[in-house]
């Protein structure tokens, strides 16, 4: 494997009494296609809270392009490269299409490169025209169907210009033919050179897309490893059927 | 440049108003105009936090008080200072008041925040009714000079033209705040602000400019209200209705824009002193009530907003 990007190490988190991550350890290498799977409740969300800021990891440390990150708050993250896209999407509501893209250039992307290396509204254009929503750049998030305000929410996520990009549940609720597209873009991304860990419970796309498939089961980490080899082992098979 | 072009069209139209007052030629005029000016610029300064940010604000008669008794202060220990150096204090203090509130409650939100800004309102209006410096709940007088310093004419003028130059650089803040990199992050605070951190968007930093910035305003605009009133007594200094009649005009203007609390602050302002003049001056306070019922029920986006469909 290349550098590794981000690397965990024993991260825990508790919730008063329930532990939601138990002694939890990650690395992404630069450039890879990760795929998290687990049943409902197994901490995948919490993990992605734990690496992007939104929550604080108990224990355990994360280490993200040389950078130890505990503590830090959740821009800094992003400003670091670090993007997520949110399970439900989170549009900022009441902007167009167009200015919900500008906030993260404006305070992401163009704060690492120091000033104006590029321009807001080329960029903007450039995103927007990527996932195929540059014709209604204007109009507001309400006006965009479920899969629209996914790819609105991937493109913003894109704005930052981040070396990671974790899709938490990019695809949920989407149609086959939706699956594809989103898919095929996250692939096209990662041709461009971004890492990217993709949260799913489509068990095809996940294993169309992964390079890598770890499971998560009540907050361990269960399994690591190629995805065909990972889907037979007894314990993932229990976890997701029962034994 | 756009902030330069709007700076001067701004500066024209408070010429012509002043001209226009000046031409009425009655002091009342004055004393009316004043009133609504001031309501410009404690609507536009609620607005940069309630509006753009998203915090919605009920402590505005504190700022605002605070800064009046910033000009009784300084008018008791310096009373050589002019008036707008004791607006720049008073602003200040009130813009640090803003910080430290901001500091303190900005980690709660929605309605949470407001009934902190709302205690922090009756905190600070119980210190001035205890302090005897400045009057206690006796009240302080203080004498308004008859003339004005830099024109011929009343004093009354004078201090319409200062809430004018206040009012014109409130405005063009707003406004270019609104149009900035600041504003896309106080309206993604507004609209998320989850979302907005993980855009890279420090957003306890900028609500943190957001408070002192409308804190600083509003006791700008109440610094020199002892002037005016001549006596101030913190029951009139503190009224919740400065903090009704703030909430009020953004929301009847519209809170999307620079220019909905300018004209909610005119339209409603006006009524008001119309009515206290033809009617009586209780009548103002069921006008605003009405006036926000009907806008929340048939124009819930403002008069602005309403025109933008």
């Amino acid at each position: 494997m290349s550098n590794t990007l981000l690397s965990v190490a024993g991260l825990g988190k508790r919730f008063g009494g329930f532990t939601a991550l138990n002694d939890v350890d990650l690395d992404v290498a630069e450039g890879e296609r990760l795929g998290l799977i687990g049943p409902n409740g197994s901490g995948k969300s919490t993990l992605v809270n734990c690496l992007c800021g939104t929550l604080r990891n108990d224990m355990g440390k994360v280490t993200f392009g040389g950078h130890a990150l505990n503590g830090m708050a959740a821009h800094r993250r992003t400003r670091l490269g670090m993007a997520r896209s949110f399970q439900l999407p989170r549009p900022f509501t009441t902007l167009t299409l167009a200015e919900n893209i500008r906030v993260p250039i404006l305070y992401a992307a163009n704060v690492k490169t120091g000033g104006h290396a590029v321009d807001p509204r080329e960029r903007c254009d450039a995103l927007l025209d990527m996932v195929g929503l540059l014709p209604k750049a204007d109009l507001k998030p309400a006006d965009l169907t479920q899969i629209e305000m996914r790819k609105l929410e991937l493109a913003r996520a894109m704005a930052s210009d981040p070396r990671l990009l974790i899709a938490d549940e990019a695809m949920a609720g989407l149609s086959n033919q939706e699956v594809d597209e989103i898919l095929a873009l996250l692939l096209k991304l990662n041709g461009q050179g971004v890492t990217i860990i993709m949260i799913e419970h489509i068990m095809r796309a996940v294993l169309a897309f992964s390079q890598r498939l770890v499971v998560l089961v009540a907050g361990r980490k269960i399994a690591d490893g190629l995805p065909q080899d990972v889907i037979r082992q007894p314990d993932v098979v229990a976890a997701y059927l029962g034994s | 440049m756009r902030n330069a072009y709007f700076v001067l069209a701004a500066l024209a139209v408070a010429v012509v108003t002043f001209a226009v007052a000046r031409l009425i030629d009655n002091a009342y005029v004055f004393f009316a105009g004043y009133v609504v000016l001031q309501y410009v610029v404690l609507a536009t300064a609620w607005n940069i936090l309630g509006g753009f940010t998203g915090y919605v604000n009920f402590g505005t008669a504190a700022f605002f008080a605070l800064g009046a008794y910033t000009t009784v202060v300084l008018h008791k220990t310096m009373p050589f200072l002019p008036l707008p150096a004791m607006m720049l204090i008073g602003g200040a203090i009130s813009g640090l008041i803003g910080l430290g509130m901001g500091y303190l409650t900005l980690r709660l939100r929605g309605t949470f925040f407001s009934i902190a800004t709302l205690a922090m309102a009756v905190v600070a209006q119980t210190l001035i009714t205890n302090w005897n410096f400045v009057g206690g709940s006796r009240g302080a007088y203080i004498i308004r000079p008859s003339d004005s310093p830099i024109f011929s004419g009343d004093y009354i003028q004078y201090l319409f033209v200062v809430m004018l130059a206040l009012s014109v650089i409130s405005v063009s803040l707003a406004r270019a705040i609104q149009f900035s990199r600041l504003g896309f992050g106080f309206s993604a605070i507004r609209d998320d602000e989850g979302a907005a951190e993980a855009s890279g968007v420090p957003t306890l930093k900028l609500k943190l400019i957001a408070t002192a910035l409308s804190g600083g305003l509003m006791g700008m605009a109440g610094a020199p209200l002892p002037y005016y009133v001549t006596y101030l007594d913190p029951a009139s200094g503190f009224s919740l209705s400065y903090a009704v009649n703030t909430i009020a005009m953004p929301l009847i203007g519209g809170t999307a824009t620079w220019l909905g609390p300018v004209i909610g602050a005119i339209l409603l302002g006006t009524l008001q002193q119309v009515a206290t003049v033809t009617i009586s001056s209780a009548l103002s306070l069921l006008l605003v009530g009405v006036l926000l019922v009907t806008f929340v029920i048939a124009a819930p986006k403002g008069i602005v907003g309403w025109f933008k469909k």
